[in-house]
């Protein structure tokens, strides 16, 4: 069971979260010009990482608020977890283990 | 039913070790049971047998041998209906194609239905399976009681089951026995067969895909074809391109051995569990995937709670069995549940991926098409409508229904 800290309501187990995939994914600024491939790329396409991610989850089950994390998608280890509007912290450095 | 199956003798010899060579005419990226399959069929519909299969840990350590084995055919729209019953009808011919078995047992699959939204899904999927000639029926409470007596059936649980669809034709396989009866199947054709290769790179050309450096140095390929499953994305990545898939952890667990109580498939997308009895007498046990991107292979404890409750709600018998092992594979998931078979925007490169959670009954079917696709360098008609470029055009095909909770 994942330990994930809300940045409202602190550490909760995982069940009271659902999962937003990649952070930071922002709608085109020029949305009429788009042409179809580049709309299939914003809708459909998302970074896969293996490794440090940042990524989207959302307190269903308590705040109901979104918010961002940082985890490694290897070890499920969490480096930060940050507000929408906070400044984007650093990647952790990868680790040979 | 009460005596567990004797298992057969494997074939004494199943295939050798090769030491890669400087080139290919292929080259197959993933020793899973797509990558083998595709090897098969490469040589053996096509003639081509200078090919190797390269594979970084060991045959059939990916998803191949961490599945729970469930194949049919009962999917709703006519693309995926198409090749998965091509599959099926492979399956039904396979032991004497490959000249040794695969403990495929047609026990047929039921899908319980359990609430008004699943009875009239599943119905409409019977319809449009019943048009495709796929073998489905609809059937009552009361039939499935007299199928399955010891799933409780009765009306006063949670969950009350309100029928099931059925697909007599379906069943199970014994999974790291495919792996090995194609592997020995392409081996016997001339096919190397190369363990702990990883590929870490790609050698281009211009457009054009020419080989791939690997943890034991360089390999020239003529055509370069991936099935690495979990890991498409990160090598498909090395070419430049992106994929819309994401990888996702799926755990599957087993029991002791039991006697056997159970002899068909059951599977319930509602409560939200599968199981079958394997043929030694285990109880195989899965469920869904953690819903976040995910390499460890290894799945979260939740979703094995979650599966066991369900799993106990619906047959109360197996309250006193005992979970002897988990695992998880990482299985990578389309947005419409689809995989994707065809082309690389690259000359001499395709792409067979993201089969999610369900890829091992297309085993036969996409080696047959993914080898015809690579050895005439076009799309074969099975696979045409699961090309990359669908996400473009917006054709999705929406199996979501059939495939997303379901195997
Ligand atoms: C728990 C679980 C239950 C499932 N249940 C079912 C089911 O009931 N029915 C069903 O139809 N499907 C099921 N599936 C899905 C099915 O197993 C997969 O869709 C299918 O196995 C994928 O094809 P494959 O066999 O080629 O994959 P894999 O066996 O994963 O093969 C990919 C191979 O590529 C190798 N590889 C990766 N990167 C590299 C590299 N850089 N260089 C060299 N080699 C590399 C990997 O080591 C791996 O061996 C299940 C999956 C899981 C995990
Ligand atoms: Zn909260």
């Amino acid at each position: 069971m994942l330990s994930i800290c809300c940045p409202w309501c602190g550490w909760r187990d995982e069940l009271e979260f659902s999962y937003g995939g990649q952070a930071h994914v922002a709608y085109p600024a020029n949305p009429a010009e788009l042409d179809d491939a580049s709309w299939s790329e914003y809708i459909f396409f998302r970074d896969n990482t293996l490794g440090w991610f940042r990524e989207r989850w959302v307190h269903t089950a308590g705040c109901r608020m979104w918010f961002n994390a940082i985890r490694h998608t290897v070890t499920n280890e969490f480096a930060a977890f940050y507000r929408p509007g906070d400044p984007v912290p650093e990647m952790p450095v990868e680790v040979v283990r | 039913m009460n005596e567990p199956e004797r298992l057969p003798n494997l074939p004494e010899f199943l295939w050798a070790d090769a030491e890669p060579k400087s080139a290919y005419d292929v080259i197959i990226i993933g020793g899973g049971g797509h990558g083998l399959a595709t090897a098969y069929y490469l040589a053996k519909n096509h003639g081509i047998t200078n090919v190797a299969v390269l594979e970084r840990g060991w045959l059939g350590g990916g998803n191949m041998a961490r599945n729970t084995t469930i194949i049919r055919s009962n999917y709703l729209w006519d693309e995926s209906a198409a090749i998965y019953e091509h599959s099926l009808k492979l399956w039904e011919g396979l032991e004497d194609d490959l000249g040794c078995e695969v403990l495929f047992s047609q026990r047929g699959v039921l899908n319980l239905a359990h609430n008004l939204g699943d009875v009239r899904e599943a119905k409409r999927r019977v319809n449009a399976n019943q048009l495709n000639g796929v073998d489905a029926e609809w059937l009552t409470t009361e039939e499935v009681r007299k199928l399955v007596p010891i799933l409780n059936a009765s009306d006063d649980v949670r969950y009350p089951v309100w029928g099931a669809t059925f697909q007599p034709r379906a069943g199970i396989a014994k999974h790291d026995w495919v792996a090995w009866g194609y592997a020995r199947g392409a081996h016997a054709m001339g096919v190397d067969i190369v363990q702990g290769c990883e590929v870490l790179d790609f050698v281009t050309d211009g457009n054009r895909v020419v080989g791939v450096e690997t943890n034991r140095g360089r390999i020239n390929a003529g055509r370069t074809a991936l099935c690495a499953a979990g890991h498409s994305s990160g090598l498909a990545a090395k070419l430049g391109v992106r994929l819309p898939v994401q990888s996702h952890p799926l755990q599957a667990l087993v029991s002791e051995l039991l006697d056997q109580v159970l002899d068909t498939v059951v599977m319930s997308n509602t409560v939200h569990v599968y199981v079958s009895q394997a043929h030694k007498g285990e109880l195989v046990m899965g469920a869904g995937i953690d819903s976040y991107i995910g390499y460890g292979q290894r799945g979260s404890f939740p979703v094995i709670e979650h599966q066991m409750a369900a799993a106990i709600e619906l047959f109360p018998i197996f309250a006193r069995a005992h979970v002897l092992r988990t695992w998880a594979g990482i299985v990578d998931v389309c947005p419409d549940a689809s995989p994707i078979v065809g082309h690389l925007p690259l000359d001499n490169a395709f792409i067979n991926c993201g089969w999610g959670t369900g890829g091992f009954k297309a085993t036969p079917g996409v080696g047959w098409v993914y080898a015809d696709t690579i050895a005439h360098d076009r799309p074969h008609e099975l696979g045409e409508p699961f090309a990359l470029t669908r996400f473009e055009h917006g054709s999705l095909i929406d199996e979501h229904g059939a495939a997303a909770v379901a195997h």
